[in-house]
Parts: structure tokens; C-alpha cells; sequence
């Protein structure tokens, strides 16, 4: 028998943003549902790296990423568990002249939004990281970042977002969502909601949903490919990144080193992704190359899964431009896990006062109007 | 351009398979991680080290000789790759490492021969160093001629048990005591099923008799036990039906509860899995023939289902047949018939042998909250009943993720079944509604070293 909700907002989607938006609207004294297809947190908030890294953003996204970083270190009170951040702070490392060039331009910008990176040159990485591979020639330190475990932040998110009343629906796929002039009527496998309020909080499936509203927003699946090995004694301590993009490392306490960089295989049409043997070996390759002393170690297992990817590798957060009181929330291109807690109060922001602290605007669904398959991205990682 | 056939595991599915193919006019390409022929149950000693077939194998040593000789028979009509594991299955293509490193072989047609391992099941003080599983004990003799202490005792639920104590005791090991969880009535029950394999069930009353002339009782229906030692292995302990408890020192314990598949490459090739009830383990569907529900993908002997060696060189066989079959090629219809018929005989043995050695469920009714269940990871059995309740894991993969349980070298092998058993209890009892991690590669830890 099909369920019926009626609720103030309802929210596609069970990640990281979708249930701490739960949380925040539930905070504001609205009614909320969460409808998720699979389990809350098991998609692109789950999978991914676990980096909680604000150094090396589009400059567009530093505001949100300072903003999130503030709510990492109250966490797990706020979630009542341990969510494992650990501010090791994090480092980029140049391969090249031109990429230590691009850190000392990126270090600048990110001073203007009150980020503090630190350069090191060739002898003061290695004074930092000795065991970092000869291909080093600097790099760019934040010791504000750090990392956390990817698989318990959205689910504890949900079961807060559960306890403070939201109704969470998983194994909940919706088919379809229209506008019904005043507010939404959405069909999910085993429920029917009513609602006033329409988040698009979809990931990977977000395009589909909203093209239900006339709108254009093309998002393609990224499906990261991610390894880790056997625990070894610990001693990656900080979190690495490089200019580029290609390789990640961290070390949990425990010993295990995760790194990722590279695509595993997807199936858009089935949200299924799994590892590639070509991102595996690859990623292997390129982490032996920074970090020469896992060439010893295991490779216990590899993983992947599916994010939303736009164009120009940054979100689409904001109201709909063609349906009011929809709001869009997603295709944060593989680095959403950072921001994740502060899209939440953005959301509710925009709900309950029509405006977000936060700026937007670069954010806006408008920039893809008329996008066709064939327009001009200057893309990069981000 | 010709078949490209590929069979993985060189046991006796693997290598009646590879048999078969070739003298269907095949030229396949046999992966075994081993260094030599065998599998576990044939498994030999390395080059250099060779012992008597008759002392390894006892019975078997004819059955051993056979398999062991068909790579070198076969020769060059076979591309033979041993020491290599296949730790990957996707789309017509595996990913191996070996002598050479990492590679990849492409094929059209797979027959998965993956073998079996033991179940392990956690009891008080199972994680102490001299505590092996009955396989490990087993393999310790075959290939290596080591025992795993001078004072060794054995606790199992299945027919492994009375044939290792034998084993054990032929090689000189003192034999502290021979425990078997599961009741002695339910064998007697089914002796008379047992029948339709006469032989098999003539060798493992031999086994039993020969182990009471050597004063080696085997203690049927024991309720409770554990080991006990400081940093390693002192004693044995454990309670009788009538609640009497028992103790015996002793410096190694052989214990293991049955064998469980080796799935893990099914999984990946994207066979559909059903729960069976008997194995209690999420197993690959396969019609009688070994065709698995993924197109082209064969399933033989243990790996998809326990049926012991005989019934894995049948299937071996068999699995070859029908990918001949499907491959259009001429095959022997009649000897295709008495494998078929043989099958049946055997399964009807199979199925009282299951019924003689239940699963012994009582074990995991009471494990203390403070066993470790899974010891890549140090997660103790009240880290799942406390996630499954608090943190509403419903579900193995749910669990895996908030407890990282599975998430260490052995990637469940060793720990999800415990773990699934106690998740089940804990959710009110449903072992198939907690589902199976979902799998993952490398199905073992593959190196970094060795990039091409």
C-alpha cells in the first residue's frame, strides 16, 4: 500500500546535504521527508575520499567550505557520534615549476577569504614529509584541513535528522515530481508526498529531476576510484593532495592508507559504479610516485561510486529559475563531503527567509540555461 | 578466432575441466594461485619436499596421483599459469598477478573452480596464537609435514574431523582431544542415506574406528568449549550434554566449523546469488550442468557450493560439457549422461551428510560481547549487537560501514559469516533479510609491487 505524507518540504535525495538539510528545516519548525533510493549516506556522501579539505577550492566555493569548516569541529556533538575528523591538516604538492607557480597564485586568492596556506619550498617539504618521492618540488600546506570517515557522517545525519522528526523513506526511488502551482506532488516507490516546498538534493540523478521542471542542468556521473591497503605503521600524516588532481593519500590512525585519483566504471542509467582495473593500477602507479614507500604494501580493497559532476565542477545550490519553491542542492563534482554540513542552514536559509548568508550566486541553475553538449568549460579539478 | 576458455583453480573441478576441454579440441588456460596442482584437499607439498602420495592422501592417494599428473600430461594443450591469482572478473576480462606481475587475461568463456576454505566460527580464546583452523591443520601436514603442536586438539562439525585426528595421530602428534559440536544420533539417522555413496561412508567409519582403536574418542554434541592460554595456547575446556565440564592441556587446537564457498569471483562476474538454508552462505544459482545465470560464466566443484572432491572432479567435468555444448562443439552425449547420473547419486549422499553434521547454531546463540569477531579490524561481538540496535544497521553492508567489520585483509572471508550470524540474531533472527557484503576487488590483497 502506497504511504502518504504531507509534509512542509521534501527533500530527493538521502546524502550528507539532504539529511543536514532535514536537520536544519526541522530546527526552523518545519515538516520534512527525506526520500532516498537506496540508504541514507551510502552514495557519493559515503564512498568518497574523506577529505575535509577547504585548500585548493574554485575560489567561488571558499566561502561555503570556510562556513562548513567551522561546523566540522563541533560534529560530533552536533551528530551525538564519533564522526572521525582529524584536523591533520592538508597538503598540495607541486610535481613542477608551473604547478608550484599555481600554489603560490591559489595561497594569495585564498588569503582574501581569510584561508592561511603556508608555501614550502623543495628542502622545507621535505624537512616536513621525508619520505615524499623524488618528484616533489614543493607544495602548499593548509593546517586547517584534515579528514573524517565518510561512511557514518550521512547516516548519522539522517538518524538526527530521524530523532528531531523528519520522516526519512530509504529503498524510496522517486519516479516522478511536478509542481501543483502551490507546492509538489512526488511519487516514490511506496510513497506519495505532498508538499509545499521541493528540495532537488538527487546527486547523480539530480539532471533527471530537473528536467521534470523544465530546466537544464547537465550533470554527468563521476565515479572515483578508490584503493586502500593493508594497515602499515602510521605515517602519511597529513592529508596529500597534488596540483592536478590525479592522486590523494591519507592514513587513518589504524594504519590504513586510502588514496584514490583516477575513474572507476559506472552505469548511469543503473547508478551502479565499481572500481576499474585501469584506475586501480594507475592509482597504484601515481601513489607509488608520491608516496614510494607503499610500493611494499597490499592493496586490500578498491571501491568507487557515484557523485554528479558539473561542466565547471562546482554545485548548482539555489532556487530553480523556472518553479518556485524549488531549490536545487547538488552535482558538488567529487568534493562535496567538506561542504556537506553547511548546505543544510543553506537550504533552510533559502526556505525560510529567501536568501542565504551565503553567496550564491556562482551557483546559480541559470548558468547552464541553453547549455548544449558542445559549449565551452574551462574545467579543471577543483 | 578461437575460443578464448579460461578455468580458474586447479583442484579437482579445475582440472577434470580442463581435461575435458581439451579433448573437446580446446586449448585453455588454467590459473591456479598454487604452485602446484591439487587445490587444498590435494594439496602438495613444494618441489623439493615430496612425500609418499600414500602417506599424504591415504585413500586418496590414487584419486591425488591422477589430478596431480593431468597439467604435465596435458602439456603444451594447455596454457598452464600456476602462482598466479585471478583477483578480479569483469566484463571478459581478469586481472591476475604472478611470477611476471600484474596482468590481465581476456576470455569468452569462464569456468570459476574457486574452491572452498574452512568456516570459521569464534569461540573464548579462538584468536589465541596455536589455534588453526582443521584446513590449516590439515595443509600444515600435506604441505609443509609440520604439526601445529606436540599436544593437539581438534573441535569441528563436519567429516573433516575424525579423517585430521586420523591424519594427526598417523604423523606422531599426541592427540589431546577430538570434539565434535554437532550430535552423534543425527549421523546415525542418516547412516542409511549415507549408503547411497557405500564407500565414501565405509572410509569415514574406518577413520572413526581406527581413531578408537588409537584410544581417540570422538566426543560427540559438545554444547560449549574454548581455549585457554595467556599468549598462547594451554588448554582446551568444554561441557558435555549433561553440563559436566571437561579440560585437557594441550599447546596447538585445530577448529573449524565445516567449509564455506569461495564466491568472491561469481560475485564480481555478476552471477545472481540466493541464499541456501543447508550452507547458510549466499551461494551463485547454477543450473545441474554448472551454468551460472551470467553468460558464459561456469561454476564448478566447492566454490559454488559444498559437495566435496568427488563431486567437484564431476563437476569439473560436467561444467566443461556444456560449455563445449554451448560452444556448438561435438561432445560425448553418453559419457555426458553417467556424469549426470553420477551427480545424482551423489548429491543424495550429500544431502544426509548435511543432515548428519548440522549447523551448529548454538554457538553463536551465546558468544560474550566481549569475543572478538573480527580480528583484521578488533571489533568485538557487542561493537555489532550494540551498532545493529543504536545505530539501526540493519544490513551487513550498513554494518561493515558504521563498525568496519570485513573492511580488513580477509574482507569478510573469515568474519562475515560470524558477523551476518550474530547481525541476524540481533534483528530478530532472519540470516537471509541481513543480505551479504557486497563484494569488492581484490578478492585477496594484491600487491603494489609488480605494475606493469
Amino acid at each position: 500500500m502506497t504511504e502518504k505524507l504531507v509534509v512542509d518540504v521534501a527533500v530527493i535525495g538521502g546524502g550528507t546535504a539532504a539529511c543536514a538539510a532535514a536537520v536544519a528545516l526541522r530546527e526552523a519548525g518545519l515538516t520534512v521527508a527525506v526520500l532516498e533510493k537506496r540508504l541514507c549516506g551510502a552514495g557519493a556522501s559515503g564512498v568518497n575520499f574523506g577529505g575535509v579539505r577547504q585548500q585548493g577550492r574554485h575560489l567561488a566555493e571558499l566561502p561555503l567550505a570556510r562556513r562548513a569548516r567551522a561546523l566540522w569541529d563541533d560534529l560530533n556533538r552536533t551528530l551525538g557520534e564519533d564522526v572521525e575528523f582529524e584536523v591533520s591538516g592538508h597538503i598540495k604538492l607541486a610535481r613542477s615549476e608551473a604547478d608550484m607557480a599555481e600554489l603560490e597564485r591559489y595561497a594569495e586568492s585564498a588569503r582574501a577569504h581569510g584561508l592561511d596556506l603556508t608555501l614550502l619550498g623543495a628542502n622545507a617539504i621535505r624537512d616536513e614529509l621525508p619520505w615524499l618521492g623524488a618528484n616533489v618540488v614543493g607544495a602548499s600546506l593548509s593546517p586547517t584541513d584534515g579528514q573524517a570517515n565518510p561512511r557514518v557522517v550521512g547516516p548519522a545525519y539522517a538518524r538526527l535528522a530521524r530523532r528531531l522528526g523528519a520522516e526519512i523513506r530509504e529503498f524510496a526511488p522517486v519516479r516522478h515530481a511536478a509542481s501543483t502551482g502551490d507546492g509538489f506532488e512526488i511519487e516514490a516507490e511506496g510513497v506519495s508526498t505532498k508538499s509545499r516546498w521541493l528540495v532537488n538534493a538527487a546527486g547523480a540523478g539530480a539532471g533527471l529531476v530537473a528536467s521534470w521542471f523544465g530546466e537544464c542542468a547537465p550533470v554527468s556521473p563521476l565515479t572515483p576510484n578508490m584503493l586502500v591497503t593493508e594497515p602499515l605503521p602510521y605515517f602519511v600524516s597529513r592529508s596529500i593532495g597534488v596540483c592536478g588532481g590525479d592522486i590523494y593519500v591519507r592514513q587513518i590512525h589504524r594504519g590504513n592508507v586510502i588514496f584514490g585519483g583516477g575513474r572507476g566504471w559506472g552505469d548511469a542509467e543503473c547508478g551502479l559504479a565499481r572500481p576499474s582495473t585501469e584506475g586501480s593500477l594507475g592509482g597504484m602507479a601515481r601513489a607509488i610516485d608520491i608516496v614510494p614507500a607503499l610500493a611494499g604494501a597490499h592493496v586490500i580493497r578498491t571501491w568507487s561510486g557515484m557523485d554528479g559532476q558539473m561542466p565547471d565542477h562546482i554545485p548548482v545550490i539555489g532556487f530553480s529559475s523556472t518553479t518556485p519553491q524549488l531549490v536545487h542542492a547538488f552535482g558538488f563534482s567529487g568534493h562535496g563531503f567538506q561542504l556537506g554540513p553547511v548546505i543544510g542552514p543553506i537550504i533552510a536559509e533559502l526556505i525560510t527567509g529567501g536568501r542565504s548568508t551565503s553567496p550564491l550566486t556562482p551557483f546559480a541553475i541559470e548558468r547552464f540555461a541553453g547549455w548544449t553538449e558542445t559549449g565551452s568549460w574551462s574545467g579543471g579539478e577543483h | 578466432m578461437a575460443d578464448r576458455v579460461v578455468v580458474i583453480g586447479a583442484g579437482p573441478a579445475g582440472l577434470r575441466a580442463t581435461e575435458a576441454l581439451v579433448r573437446g579440441g580446446l586449448r585453455p588456460i588454467l590459473i591456479d594461485e598454487a604452485e602446484r596442482p591439487g587445490g587444498q584437499i590435494y594439496r602438495q607439498p613444494p618441489p623439493g619436499a615430496s612425500r609418499p602420495a600414500k602417506t599424504l592422501y591415504g585413500f586418496e592417494a590414487r584419486k591425488a596421483a591422477a589430478l596431480h599428473a593431468i597439467p604435465g600430461r596435458l602439456g603444451e594443450a594447455i596454457d598452464y599459469r600456476p602462482r598466479t591469482l585471478v583477483w578480479n572478473v569483469f566484463e571478459r576480462r581478469l586481472d591476475t598477478i604472478g611470477p611476471a606481475g600484474h596482468g590481465a587475461v581476456a576470455f569468452d568463456k569462464l569456468i570459476i573452480a574457486s574452491g572452498a576454505m574452512d568456516r570459521v566460527l569464534p569461540f573464548p580464546g579462538w584468536t589465541l596464537p596455536g589455534v588453526f583452523t582443521l584446513g590449516g591443520a590439515q595443509i600444515a601436514l600435506k604441505a609443509q609435514g609440520v604439526s601445529i603442536g606436540c599436544r593437539v586438539a581438534f573441535v569441528g562439525a563436519g567429516p573433516l574431523l575424525p579423517l585430521i585426528a586420523h591424519q594427526y595421530a598417523k604423523a606422531g602428534a599426541e592427540i589431546a582431544a577430538v570434539l565434535d559440536v554437532t550430535p552423534f544420533f543425527a549421523k546415525l539417522q542418516n547412516a542409511h542415506l549415507m549408503l547411497a555413496e557405500v564407500r565414501t561412508l565405509a572410509k569415514g567409519f574406518w577413520y572413526v574406528a581406527r581413531n578408537s582403536a588409537s584410544g581417540l574418542t570422538v566426543r560427540s554434541d559438545v554444547r560449549a568449549f574454548g581455549v585457554e592460554g595467556e599468549k598462547r595456547v594451554r588448554a582446551l575446556w568444554w561441557r558435555d550434554p549433561a553440563g559436566r565440564e571437561h579440560r585437557v592441556a594441550c599447546d596447538a587446537v585445530g577448529a573449524s566449523f565445516g567449509l564455506r564457498s569461495e564466491t568472491q569471483l561469481a560475485d564480481l562476474a555478476g552471477c545472481t546469488f540466493t541464499f541456501d538454508t543447508t550452507a547458510r552462505q549466499w551461494l551463485p544459482e547454477r543450473d545441474l550442468a554448472g551454468r551460472s545465470s551470467a553468460s558464459g560464466i561456469y561454476l564448478a566443484g566447492d566454490g559454488a557450493g559444498i559437495g566435496g572432491a568427488d563431486v567437484a572432479e564431476l563437476q569439473g567435468e560436467r561444467a566443461a560439457l556444456a560449455l563445449l555444448d554451448d560452444l556448438g562443439r561435438s561432445i560425448d552425449r553418453s559419457r555426458m549422461a553417467e556424469v549426470d547420473r553420477k551427480l545424482a547419486r551423489q548429491a543424495r549422499f550429500r544431502s544426509a551428510l548435511e543432515d548428519a553434521y548440522p549447523y551448529p547454531a548454538h554457538l553463536l546463540d551465546d558468544i560474550a560481547d566481549d569475543e572478538i569477531i573480527c580480528r583484521c579490524e578488533g571489533i568485538t561481538a557487542g561493537t555489532l549487537r550494540a551498532t545493529a540496535s543504536e545505530r539501526d544497521a540493519h544490513e551487513m553492508n550498513r554494518l561493515k560501514a558504521f563498525t568496519r567489520i570485513g573492511m580488513g585483509r580477509c574482507q569478510g572471508r573469515v568474519c562475515g559469516h560470524a558477523a551476518a550470524e550474530i547481525l541476524a540474531r540481533a534483528r530478530g533472527g532472519d540470516i537471509a533479510a541481513v543480505g551479504r557484503l557486497r563484494g569488492n576487488p581484490p578478492i585477496k590483497p594484491v600487491p603494489i609491487a609488480g605494475l606493469p
